[in-house]
């Protein structure tokens, strides 16, 4: 082998990279920057050229399981209320691994009996290590991880722990960000819901 | 390999049958030998058994029996399992002969333990801090030791629920910050030791010569762009040669074990991604592999080969981005470091889509993994594995291998000998490129590595060209394991049983490896059978293939030493813990 050409080799691999950004301009046009489809394109398998995206004009779509900070679901009432359908049963308190979920149980005033309802949630996100584990195994679908990523502050204490104001979102958020695994839990609710009815229909 | 150990159990027993008992409480295996008589038993296992390979030494504090146990984990490099070796001392002044002397590689592993545990090993040539700093106060991994946050012995926290009124734990240090003090202590007054006597120790005075040359002792690091992170490496250099060299690590600690003895059992999972940040796949692997052990569950097949996928992909994305650092430790800043992060974000847009996130994955559960992996992405693995992965390697070997100024700087560079890195208890390919094939899956097999048809790679120059050389191999393997993978993923449940958040786990201990990316990652778990574990040790394969760091540089070029450490491949999250 002639010495020096390992390094010419090497030149031509930049070169021809180079060179395809220019190449795959010219193929696909316009739409290769600042669309949608053409965010798409650049992170697919076939990419070729130019790979990167111009972060904030550009952003790159998240995949549905992508998790980050988590908060908590609401159902709309009829009268727009919020009924957060949270129970303070307390089971992402204990399994959070930093222990960053703290929640205080509401009491009945009158007997003093809790009630399936938080009187006060708060995640310190700072601590937060965004693991899911709340949203996993929460039993009552109340606690899911959010897409949002873009929450810098210019605090960096009281800022950073949510309070129940903060956490709470609607359902139809949910839906929205997570269209299969709302789809999966509704219809495991439903399905729940019919076996009780049926229940009630044969011993009422 | 149960009846294997029963052939050790019987001759080792038989060789010594007054000093060394069988280890007989139950869930334990191994056997239990007196400090006194540990270096007798450790030679004869070396030098008659064949067991030349010590893979891990870490140290377990029995406070309720008042005991301190080092235990000892010994392989062959043909193959098999382990044989593991414990003994036991007094808590209060914990005293065993080193083996550094036999096996060297035990010379970083017995320093943490002195370090975490305080446990003092007779003869070792260098027995300092190795992770905390040198004014630490106490022993971390003690039982009876409490860090300045703290709250409750275990988790969960009381305090969380169902009167969970938040606050900042800093507020509550009287500091402010994370750190305590001894009492009587004012950190206005102290002044740090000098590093003179660290210093002092590494020159070496040459009186032959005639000409007079002065050594000059340059402190590379902690904040140095070529360290891959905060790693500070002291040299002494006679001219532009590496006279001795010795590596300065823990800037990153943050005491990892005790954190996970504090932990329960699941909440360790998204932990392990925090050590080797660019693996965590594989540290996940073989956290599950130890505590699945432990607990007697086997995952049912489509986790086993999710798993499988997982690992490999891993391997390639790890490997394909050494390959780019090292070449930007050669000075060909970035452009090639760039063509390797394109292939890693492809890998780590499938990781995102499965588990959640980009690098920190927490996608192995007890008994399986997290959720299935969605049809569109089957198909994006599918066609990165079987066109785009290939063709991008074969354009980086078409780029590099052949480069003159690549093959000038590395061949011959950094030398390690087969004998040298078995001793020293290399891993991984540092190992496999000294000419030792030694790899976890194909040693020791573990899921269902033995269903797949791949190679181990080994070269055998053991320079930074080798190494090189070698993870380019790896990946073509791993394509290989990835394409079988492809073609026979089954159906069916990824999980097996229920998901829960509490699992129980029997008493007992176990120690769970895989072959990491980079070494052999192992993981030695001790339950007492409540939520919590009560020891957790990471065998950290970066950590101790740089206990043969010095010995690469020693003789080499100044400049030589930082693609030496990128050859090596160190990640901080790991070496630190
Ligand atoms: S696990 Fe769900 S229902 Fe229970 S306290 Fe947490 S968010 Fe509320
Ligand atoms: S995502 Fe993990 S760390 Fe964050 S609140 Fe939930 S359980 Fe805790």
């Amino acid at each position: 082998m002639i010495t020096g050409s390992g390094i010419l080799r090497g030149l031509w691999t930049t070169f021809r990279h180079f060179i395809k950004t220019y190449l795959e301009d010219l193929r696909s046009g316009k739409k290769r920057y600042f669309t949608k489809e053409g965010i798409e394109l650049r992170r697919s398998p076939d990419v070729e050229g130019i790979f990167t995206i111009q972060y904030p004009e550009e952003k790159l779509p998240v995949p549905e399981e992508f998790r980050y900070i988590p908060f908590l679901v609401y159902d709309e009432g009829e009268n727009g209320e919020k009924e957060i359908r949270c129970t303070s049963c307390g089971i992402c308190a204990k399994v959070c691994p930093p222990q960053c979920i703290w929640i205080v149980r509401t009491n009945d005033p009158v007997t003093g009996k809790p009630i399936p309802q938080p009187k006060e949630f708060y995640i310190d996100v700072d601590i937060c290590m965004n693991c899911g584990f709340c949203a996993e195994f929460c039993p009552f679908d109340a606690i899911k991880m959010d897409h949002d990523y873009e929450i810098a502050s210019y605090d960096r204490f009281k800022e950073h722990i949510f309070d129940l104001e903060r956490l709470s979102k609607p359902a139809s958020y949910y839906a929205q960000i997570r269209p299969t695994n709302f789809a999966r839990e509704e219809a495991a609710r439903a399905e729940k819901e019919a076996q009780k009815a049926a229940a009630r229909k044969v011993n009422p | 390999m149960n009846e294997q150990i029963e052939l050790q159990a019987s001759s080792l027993t038989d060789k010594f049958p007054e000093i060394v008992s069988l280890d007989t409480r139950t869930g334990y295996t191994g056997f239990l030998v007196m400090p006194e008589n540990l270096i007798t038993v450790a030679q004869t296992l070396r030098d008659e058994f064949g067991y030349d390979y010590l893979s891990s030494v870490t140290g377990v504090d029995y406070l309720p029996e008042n005991k301190m146990e080092v235990v000892y984990h010994f392989y062959r490099t043909t193959g098999g399992g382990a044989l593991v070796l414990k003994t036991q001392v007094d808590r209060e002044n914990p005293v065993v002969p080193s083996l550094t002397p036999l096996y060297p590689g035990a010379e970083f592993q017995e320093r943490e333990a002195w370090d975490l545990l305080g446990i003092r090993f007779a003869n070792h040539p260098d027995l300092r801090r190795i992770l905390t700093w040198e004014g630490f106060y106490g022993h971390p991994l003690r039982k009876d030791w409490k860090e300045p946050f703290f709250e409750e012995e275990t988790k969960p926290f009381k305090s969380r629920w169902p009167e969970g009124h938040v606050y900042r734990a800093e507020d509550k240090n009287p500091f402010h910050d994370n750190v305590q003090y001894p009492p009587g202590f004012d950190p206005e007054q102290w002044s740090p030791e000098t590093d003179e006597l660290l210093y002092a120790g590494l020159k070496r005075v040459d009186k032959s010569d005639d000409f007079l040359t002065e050594q000059v002792v340059v402190n590379l690091g902690p904040q140095h762009p070529s360290t891959h992170g905060v790693f500070r490496m002291v040299v002494v250099l006679d001219g532009e040669t590496v006279v001795d060299l010795k590596p300065i690590m823990g800037y990153l600690h943050r005491n990892h074990e005790k954190i996970g003895e504090r932990n329960t059992f699941l909440q360790n999972m998204p932990f392990t991604d925090r050590l080797d940040y660019v693996c965590s796949m594989s540290n996940n692997f073989g956290y599950a592999l130890a505590v699945e052990k432990l607990m007697g569950i086997q995952p049912p097949e489509r986790a086993e080969y999710i798993r499988v996928m997982m690992a490999e992909l891993t391997r390639f994305l790890n490997h394909i981005f050494s390959i780019g650092f090292l070449l930007n430790d050669l000075g060909a800043f970035f452009t090639p470091m760039l063509y390797a992060l394109e292939e890693r974000e492809l890998i780590l847009d499938v990781f995102e889509a499965v588990s959640g996130s980009r690098m920190m994955c927490n996608y192995f559960r007890f008994g399986g993994v997290a959720r299935d992996i969605p049809d569109e992405v089957m198909e994006k693995i599918r066609k990165l594995v079987l066109e785009r992965l290939p063709r991008k390697l074969d354009e980086m070997d078409y780029f590099i291998t052949n480069n003159e100024i690549v093959r000038g700087r590395c061949e011959g560079v950094g030398v390690l000998t087969a004998e040298r890195a078995i001793a020293l208890s290399a891993s991984g390919p540092v190992l496999r490129a000294s000419g030792v094939a030694y790899d976890v899956r194909r040693a020791d097999p573990y899921s269902i590595y033995d269903r797949f048809e791949f190679d181990i790679p080994v070269r055998y120059n053991g320079d930074i060209y080798d190494r090189y050389l070698l993870r380019l191999d790896e990946m073509r393997q791993s394509l290989r394991i990835l394409q079988q993978v492809m073609r026979d993923i089954p159906e069916g449940p990824i999980m097996s049983g229920k998901p829960q958040y509490q699992v129980r786990v029997p008493a007992g201990e176990s120690y769970g490896r895989v072959e990491g990316p980079k070494g052999e990652l192992g993981f030695y778990v001790v339950s007492n059978g409540k939520p919590n574990p009560w020891r957790y040790h990471v065998r950290a394969p970066t950590f101790i293939n740089l206990t043969s760091l010095a010995e690469m540089c020693r003789g080499q070029k100044i400049a030589d030493v930082v693609t030496i450490l990128g050859s090596i491949d160190i990640v901080l999250g790991e070496v630190d813990r």
